[in-house]
Formats: structure tokens, C-alpha cells, sequence
């Protein structure tokens, strides 16, 4: 009750409607009581706030009022929208096209991805470093070699040609040699020769040409099976710098070169190779890249046309996940051994070469 | 640029609350603004809301004293109802358009922020208002918001005198306090 008289004292003080006796008792009440001054100021302010809307409500109708009247009187028109199809074509032009767009690059970035990730040794880039051998080359080649070699038996087919070259090594002692898919493509028979200008038969046992790995099988009576390999395949991943070098035949002799680790992935961030620093040439493919202790870290198989010395090699991960497959997939295979521990760890360079080349052999594609 | 001291007297008009003063301004701007919210993702409706919010922010700014129109009414309506127009759809998450048509604008920020404010007060009060019920709306709305006078109030209420209805009135009016500080301090 005592609140409702104060509230309507204090209107009533807002309004003037005190006849000066009582404003004078309501003033000095306010000055002595400021629970009540608070009041004051609080309900004032409510009561503008009150004004304020009932203004605002008010404007607001008027506006409504007008509008109608306006309309009525036809001093404004009420655009009617187009038709409901198109209205919501124009409507939602810009966020189809959005959707439409994003759609599109979502399309070509899958797209992207998949090439990235499959991504192949384009020819532009990369150079497959197998030796190519043009017909009247390979023929002088060949009356060459007879000459030099007359008391040797070529083993080549007769009256073939011989198409392409590269190097392989053995991952078991039984005469299973390792070198590049793209080094035997295209060709139907295949001669490996060593060192010492031995040539032995040899025929496909396998060919994988996405991660270019080709197996092949020493299938001749003069090849002598060795016990154990000097070398092994490294499984763990190799530091950078890390000193290697690798022996190939870019020309009808064994070639011995040296370099590093330059990088952990091949072209383009490729996880599939690396990249070293070893000088390469057409010949080379196929060929063992070695570390320091004698493990084979991987298989050189092509180099950047577009810089120099940039030249990749699949990686040794590769090699052993390729050889498992096959293990599991071919039953013949299944006795097949690669070398687990390296036997040349520690010695000079040159007796390790020794040691290993026996076991690299050149490939020939006929 | 020099105002129109025509449109100066309606501004001094829209401040007294002149119908035809409103009229006047609504006759001349609200085509426009209809054709920008049209082109622009809105409805008829859209439009129709926008620009009396427009003349709400230009009612307020009237009577505040301190306006001074230093542009083209025109193109202040425009600011305006453009800038409105781009908080409404952003608040309803929808894609916010590039807004093409006459490219002179001027400033309006101050206007709008403090407009957003008022509304939100007064949305306050009208739902502290609608929550009261009968009949402290009526009883409220006729006293404080039509101004009208206790006796009349009295009789067209139905209380036998207009102290009764003034003891009711202060009943609701406490009540109306409480919802709207209540409401105004959740919305705060």
C-alpha cells in the first residue's frame, strides 16, 4: 500500500498536480529519505521510457496509416514480385552459382588429388635412364663386340633386335634379379651380362609398371647361384646427406659413382622414390643405390629433365613391400630370400666394389 | 552541400509528428528504397518493414535537436535503409548480396547502432506489456500510452470510482516494472 502511495506522489509530483504545501513535505522527504529520491529517479526514468514507447507506437501506426492511405490513393505502387520460378532464380542466382562453382572445384581438386597421388613419371619431366639402342648403332655394336668377344657365345636371339638396356641386381643368390619395369618394356627377350661380359638368359617373373619394379629370373645353365649376397635392403628410411653410391651400366662397363641423400621424396613430393645426388645417365635404370655400410637404399630410376643432377631412385621400403607381395602371391616366389644383413659393412670402398659387382648385372631387351 | 530548406520543414515537421509532413517524405522515398530491397534478396514486405524502420531512425534523429541533414534527404533515407536492409539479411544468415544502385552514401553507424538499441527497449516493453494480461494491458495502455484521464478511464473500465482504478492502475504499473526490468537485465 505504502509503495502505491508513493508511486502516485511521485506522479503526481512529475505532473505538478501538488498544491505547494505538499511539494514543499515531498521535497524535504526526498531530501532526507533517499530510498525515496531513488524512487523518484527510477520511476521517472520508467515513466519516459513509457512516453517513449507510447511515441514510438504511435509513430509506428501513423506510419502503417499513411502506407495504406498512400497506397490507396495510388502515390506509391507495391512492386509485385516476378513470377515465383523466376523470382527465385534471381533470387538464388548467386548462391547457385556459388554452389554450382564450389561443386566444380571441389570436382577438380579430387581430380587434382587423384593425379597427384598416381602421379607417373611423365616423359616431359623425367627421363627414364635406360639405354636406347637405335638399329645401325646396335648393329656396329654388335660386329664390335664379336670381334672382341669371338670365342664368346652371345646368348642374344638370333636376327633380334636389341631394343633398350639398363642395369639389374640379384636379391637372391638363385639368380632372382631386380631392375626397372620401364627397362625391359616393350622387349620379348632378355639377356643380362656381368662384368665379365658373361650374358646369361633371363625371363620376366614379374612386372609392376606403377611403381616401375620388374623381377627377373636367371633361367641359365652357366650362371652360378651364390650362397649369400655381399649387400642387403635397407628397411629403415635413410638421413639426408647420408653418403651413397651406386654401380650401373651406362655404357657396356660397370660404372661406379658416388653422391648423397638429397632428398626424402622424389618428383613432385613423391613418396614412392627420393632423390639423390649421384651422377646418372641413360644405362643407369635398374641400378642398386648403396649406403656406405652396403645396404641398398634403393633403385635409380629416372632424373629431372628440366634440372641438373636431380635424378631419383625408388625407394628400398618399395623394393621389400614389392618383393612381399609377390611372395604372398605367387607360390613359386614363396622360397624366394633377400638378403637380411650386409657382409661389407666396414670395408674399404674398393673391396666392397669388388665384392658386389658380381651381383649387378647388365640388362638387355631384345 | 546546402540543405533544401524545404526539406529542412519537413524534418521540423516529422519531429512534431505531422501527418503530413510523414506523407510527404513517405510519398517521395519509399519507391526507392522498395526497388533496392526488391533487387536485393527481399520481399514486399521486407521493404515495407525496412523503410518505416527508416523513418523511424529519421523520426528519432529529427527530434533529437542535433541533427543536422548535411546531404540530400534522399540519399540519407538510402544510407539508411540500405545499411538496415544489410544487418537484416546478415542477421538472417542469408547471402549478403553486393548492393548496386546509386553508389553516394553517407554515414550512418551512430544512427543505426542507437536505433538497434531503441528497439530492442522498446521490443522489451512490448513484451513486458503483452506478458501483463488483462486488464493491466488495457488499464496501462489507456492511461500512460493514450493519455487519458483517470475518471474516464474509471467509467470505461467498469470501477465505481477513479480512486479504484488509479489503486489498480499503480498495481499494474508495479507489475509492468518488475517484467520489463526482469526482461530488460535477460536481454542485457
Amino acid at each position: 500500500m505504502e509503495d502505491l502511495q508513493i508511486l502516485d506522489a511521485i506522479e503526481r509530483y512529475l505532473r505538478d498536480e501538488m498544491n505547494p504545501e505538499e511539494k514543499a513535505y515531498f521535497e524535504q522527504l526526498r531530501k532526507t529519505n533517499p530510498e525515496v529520491d531513488q524512487l523518484v529517479v527510477e520511476h521517472t526514468m520508467f515513466l519516459q521510457q513509457m512516453d517513449r514507447f507510447a511515441e514510438w507506437k504511435n509513430f509506428k501506426s501513423t506510419l502503417q496509416d499513411v502506407h495504406h492511405q498512400l497506397l490507396d490513393n495510388g502515390d506509391i505502387k507495391e512492386e509485385t514480385p516476378r513470377a515465383t520460378v523466376v523470382h527465385y532464380l534471381k533470387k538464388y542466382k548467386r548462391v547457385m552459382a556459388v554452389a554450382a562453382s564450389i561443386a566444380g572445384i571441389t570436382t577438380l581438386l579430387i581430380a587434382g588429388a587423384a593425379t597427384y597421388y598416381n602421379r607417373r613419371a611423365s616423359n616431359e619431366d623425367l627421363q627414364q635412364l635406360r639405354r636406347e639402342f637405335k638399329q645401325e648403332v646396335a648393329n656396329k655394336k654388335n660386329e664390335v663386340l664379336n670381334e672382341v668377344n669371338q670365342k664368346m657365345i652371345s646368348k642374344a636371339p638370333e636376327n633380334a633386335e636389341l631394343i633398350s638396356g639398363g642395369t639389374g641386381f640379384l636379391i637372391d643368390g638363385k639368380g632372382y634379379l631386380v631392375t626397372n619395369a620401364h627397362v625391359i618394356k616393350g622387349g620379348s627377350t632378355f639377356v643380362v651380362q656381368n662384368n665379365k661380359a658373361q650374358e646369361f638368359r633371363a625371363k620376366t617373373v614379374y612386372v609392376n609398371e606403377s611403381n616401375d619394379i620388374a623381377i627377373l629370373k636367371i633361367g641359365d645353365p652357366d650362371f652360378k647361384p651364390q650362397a649369400v649376397l655381399p649387400y642387403s635392403i635397407r628397411k629403415n628410411s635413410v638421413e639426408l646427406g647420408e653418403p651413397l653410391f651406386t654401380l650401373g651400366f651406362p655404357r657396356d662397363e660397370i660404372v661406379y659413382n658416388e653422391g648423397y641423400m638429397s632428398a626424402k621424396t622424389g618428383f613432385n613430393g613423391d613418396t614412392m622414390t627420393c632423390q639423390i645426388g649421384v651422377p646418372a645417365n641413360p644405362g643407369n635404370s635398374g641400378g642398386p643405390v648403396f649406403n656406405r655400410n652396403g645396404e641398398v637404399i634403393g633403385i635409380i630410376n629416372t632424373r629431372q629433365r628440366t634440372a641438373e643432377g636431380v635424378v631419383f631412385a625408388i625407394t628400398a621400403k618399395n623394393i621389400i613391400r614389392t618383393l612381399e607381395t609377390i611372395k604372398k602371391e605367387d607360390s613359386t616366389l614363396r622360397n624366394l630370400k633377400f638378403p637380411a644383413n650386409t657382409q661389407i659393412k666396414g670395408l674399404e670402398r674398393v673391396q666392397q666394389i669388388k665384392k658386389i659387382e658380381d651381383c649387378v648385372f647388365m640388362v638387355k631387351s631384345y | 552541400m546546402k540543405t533544401d530548406p524545404r526539406e529542412i520543414a519537413l524534418l521540423e515537421g516529422l519531429a512534431k509528428n505531422e501527418r503530413q509532413a510523414i506523407e510527404t517524405i513517405y510519398k517521395q522515398h519509399y519507391n526507392m528504397v522498395q526497388a533496392l530491397i526488391i533487387n536485393n534478396n527481399g520481399s514486399i514486405d521486407d521493404a515495407r518493414d525496412i523503410f518505416q524502420e527508416t523513418m523511424i531512425v529519421l523520426y528519432e534523429k529529427a527530434r533529437s535537436g542535433t541533427f543536422e541533414l548535411n546531404c540530400l534527404l534522399k540519399t540519407y533515407i538510402y544510407s539508411v535503409g540500405r545499411r538496415l536492409w544489410l544487418k537484416k539479411l546478415q542477421q538472417q544468415q542469408k547471402f549478403v548480396p553486393e548492393m548496386n544502385g546509386i553508389d553516394e552514401l553517407v554515414p550512418v553507424e551512430e544512427e543505426i547502432e542507437a536505433h538497434g538499441e531503441r528497439n530492442m527497449e522498446f521490443q522489451t516493453m512490448e513484451k513486458a506489456m503483452l506478458n501483463l494480461g488483462e486488464p493491466c494491458r488495457s488499464l496501462l495502455d489507456a492511461f500512460y500510452l493514450q493519455k487519458r484521464n483517470m475518471t474516464e478511464i474509471a467509467g470505461h473500465f467498469g470501477y465505481t470510482n477513479s480512486d479504484n482504478a488509479k489503486n489498480q492502475k499503480y498495481k499494474c504499473l508495479m507489475r509492468l516494472r518488475k517484467l520489463f526490468f526482469a526482461a530488460f537485465k535477460n536481454t542485457l
